[in-house]
């Protein structure tokens, strides 16, 4: 900037100032301009948030034990290596059954108990109802460390038939988890409203009908989420499972790639388990979207929707 | 919502069918009576027990009668006692707590708002990529970091190369400023999505009003959009904050060294150190005291909002 220009600068601004009105006006103060600069930040944020990511996977392939030099590619920390590929070494192989096996159970036992308790709660409107109902909330937000510390304890101490293990990891999990079918269940009962069950009613049908014919099917797609929520969050869980574990056969990859990590045998064999921990939600995520999608289809409801609901917002 | 006593509500459709949805939630009680609250009352139960003194094992008090303090004076003396160590250990629990929230918050509000209000028709896109992370396990992702930061890791090799530092850093030999980016990476995907969902519930009608009536886009934001997101943030922090706070994973594989040491480090310690077990319920049960107010706000906040919502 020229001496000139800045001096002729305050000339300008008492007129400018009366016309105060139309500076908005300008072209380029434009109000609806789109704001490159919090693009590019939401941009740095996403490569911040997913290169490293991929470049773990990356290192799952690396044809060497560093996790930080490429050494080229290779399947070796898969299959190819016979004695510490993920299918051959049996820590491995152990820790990706067991995760697999926490999953199917607490969602099979998850899913019914939290909608039952969900219609139950919604419909009932009593002193019980709405206590359990915060008591229910109240495990959505409790420390996950707090929580697996009381179900340690009380494994231990008083509920001493159930040994730490897998049926001690799967009853921490359902509870930890009730509250994702208990929440999206209520939220699909306050959008669907009370019309059709209503109506039901005054065709004669009985209340098991009414449920049964009516009920389920309009809820089917808030279950079905539920369903793919919690079986990805006991994939990914880590703190329950690892205070409530007591021998190699009952490790999931969590915890083994914790463990090792930790106690320095860290290897591209623990990403190769991280890679396949990740495919495993994803696949679930995508499957759950389109199955989503499918089950809403008649329905005003829009792409984003769903993937919100599938990501439990 | 709920009538005052005495007068008589009127009878809906539903009314003669209580049984039939109290029979429905029963099993979802029990469970959580059983496995929710009595777990709790166990580590009052072992909090306020005393230890066998040959092998070391909790003995659970069950009886408020009998209740000892002998976990307790334990707890206090290594809390604030001479020999305390646990005491600046909660100081820099909450030190590292408070940095890595406000440093998701600075992140994460941008971010939220941008994918809200300006993405437009690229909002599934971007939508994807933030709920990404929120599927990759934790420890895949806390993986990816200690991959980057090994002394001969992608992140030494680029600063040595741009000559910012002259021999590789030590990142995973227990520095804080480690620690403290390991927890902001590790929950920042929960904190944008609750930030999303609320940004994105605000009226664009209220904005566009704001701008009509003469106000330029900062004003804009801090009049309208900011008062309107003070819940979302509120709530989001908290779902940030409080599992930050049990959180002993992050700093053991980030650091393991003795100088970061949190609180859930401690009662990670306790629970598998025989004869500290009781100290450990202590410990929790003061960490859970201490969150009571917050949580509490947090179910009351999202109970209000689910009714405003219907």
């Amino acid at each position: 900037m020229t001496a000139a220009t800045r001096q002729a600068t305050p000339a300008e601004r008492s007129p400018a100032a009366d016309r105060s009105g139309l500076r908005r006006l300008r072209p380029q103060s434009n109000p609806w301009r789109h704001p490159w600069l919090l693009e590019g930040f939401t941009w740095l944020y996403l490569i911040w948030s997913l290169v490293p990511i991929a470049l773990a996977v990356l290192f799952s392939f690396n044809n060497g034990r560093s996790q930080s030099t490429w050494q080229g590619f290779s399947w070796r920390w898969y299959f190819a290596d016979p004695v510490n590929s993920v299918l051959h070494d049996p820590a491995l192989h152990a820790a990706v059954v067991q995760t697999l096996r926490l999953s199917v159970y607490t969602t099979v036992i998850t899913v019914p108990l939290g909608v039952a308790f969900a219609l139950g709660i919604n419909r009932w409107r009593g002193y019980t109802a709405s206590t359990f109902n915060f008591v229910m909330i109240l495990s959505f937000v409790i420390p996950e460390l707090i929580f697996g510390v009381a179900m340690f304890f009380v494994f231990t101490a008083l509920f001493t038939f159930v040994h730490l293990g897998t049926l001690a990891q799967t009853l921490g999990l359902v509870t930890w988890n009730l509250s994702w079918p208990a929440i999206i269940v209520q939220a699909r009962l306050v959008t669907i409203g009370r019309q059709y069950e209503e109506a039901a009613a005054d065709l004669g049908a009985t209340q098991l009908q009414t449920m049964r014919r009516v009920m389920l099917p309009l809820l089917a797609p808030a279950i079905f989420a539920s369903a793919v929520l919690v079986f990805s969050s006991v994939i990914d869980d880590f703190v329950i499972v690892d205070l409530l574990y007591s021998n190699a056969g009952n490790t999931p990859m969590s915890v083994y790639i914790y463990s090792q990590q930790r106690g320095g045998n860290g290897g591209p064999a623990l990403n190769a388990l991280g890679t396949i921990m990740l495919l495993m939600s994803f696949v679930i995520a995508v499957a759950g979207y389109f199955a989503y999608r499918w089950m809403t289809r008649g329905e005003r409801s829009d792409r984003k929707q769903a993937l919100s609901t599938i990501a439990g917002i | 919502m709920s009538a005052p006593p005495g007068t008589p509500r009127p009878r809906r459709p539903s009314e003669p069918h209580r049984l039939f949805w109290a029979v429905l939630a029963a099993p979802g009680i029990i469970w959580l009576a059983l496995l929710f609250i009595v777990p709790f009352y166990a580590i009052l139960a072992i909090a306020a027990g005393h230890v066998n003194q040959v092998f070391g094992y909790p003995v659970a008090v069950w009886s408020p009668l009998q209740w000892t303090g002998t976990n307790f004076g334990a707890a206090w003396r290594d809390i604030a006692g001479s020999s305390a160590f646990v005491g600046p250990i909660i100081a820099r629990t909450i030190v590292y707590v408070a940095l890595a929230a406000l440093l998701c918050l600075l992140i994460a509000y941008p971010a939220a708002y941008f994918v809200a209000r300006f993405a437009g028709r690229r909002k599934g896109l971007f939508l994807v990529l933030l709920i990404a992370p929120f599927w990759i396990s934790y420890m895949m992702r806390m993986l990816a970091w200690i991959d980057l930061l090994q002394t001969d890791g992608y992140l030494n090799r680029a600063l040595t190369f741009l000559h910012l530092a002259s021999q590789p850093v030590d990142w995973l030999g227990g520095l804080p400023a480690t620690v403290v980016l390991g927890l902001v990476y590790g929950y920042i995907p929960y904190l944008i999505l609750v930030l999303y969902a609320g940004l994105d519930r605000i009226d664009p009608a209220l904005i566009e009003a704001g701008r009509d009536l003469g106000l330029g886009r900062v004003r804009t934001f801090v009049k309208v959009t900011l008062p309107l997101s003070r819940q979302p943030i509120l709530t989001g922090m908290l779902i940030t904050a409080l599992p930050m706070l049990g959180d002993y994973f992050t700093n053991q594989l980030l650091s393991g060294t003795t100088g970061t040491t949190m609180l859930g480090n401690v009662i990670d310690d306790q629970l598998s150190t025989p004869g500290l077990q009781g100290e450990g319920a202590v410990i929790s049960l003061l960490l859970l005291l201490a969150l009571l107010v917050p949580m509490i706000y947090y179910v009351v906040a999202t109970n209000r909002s689910s009714r405003v919502a219907a």
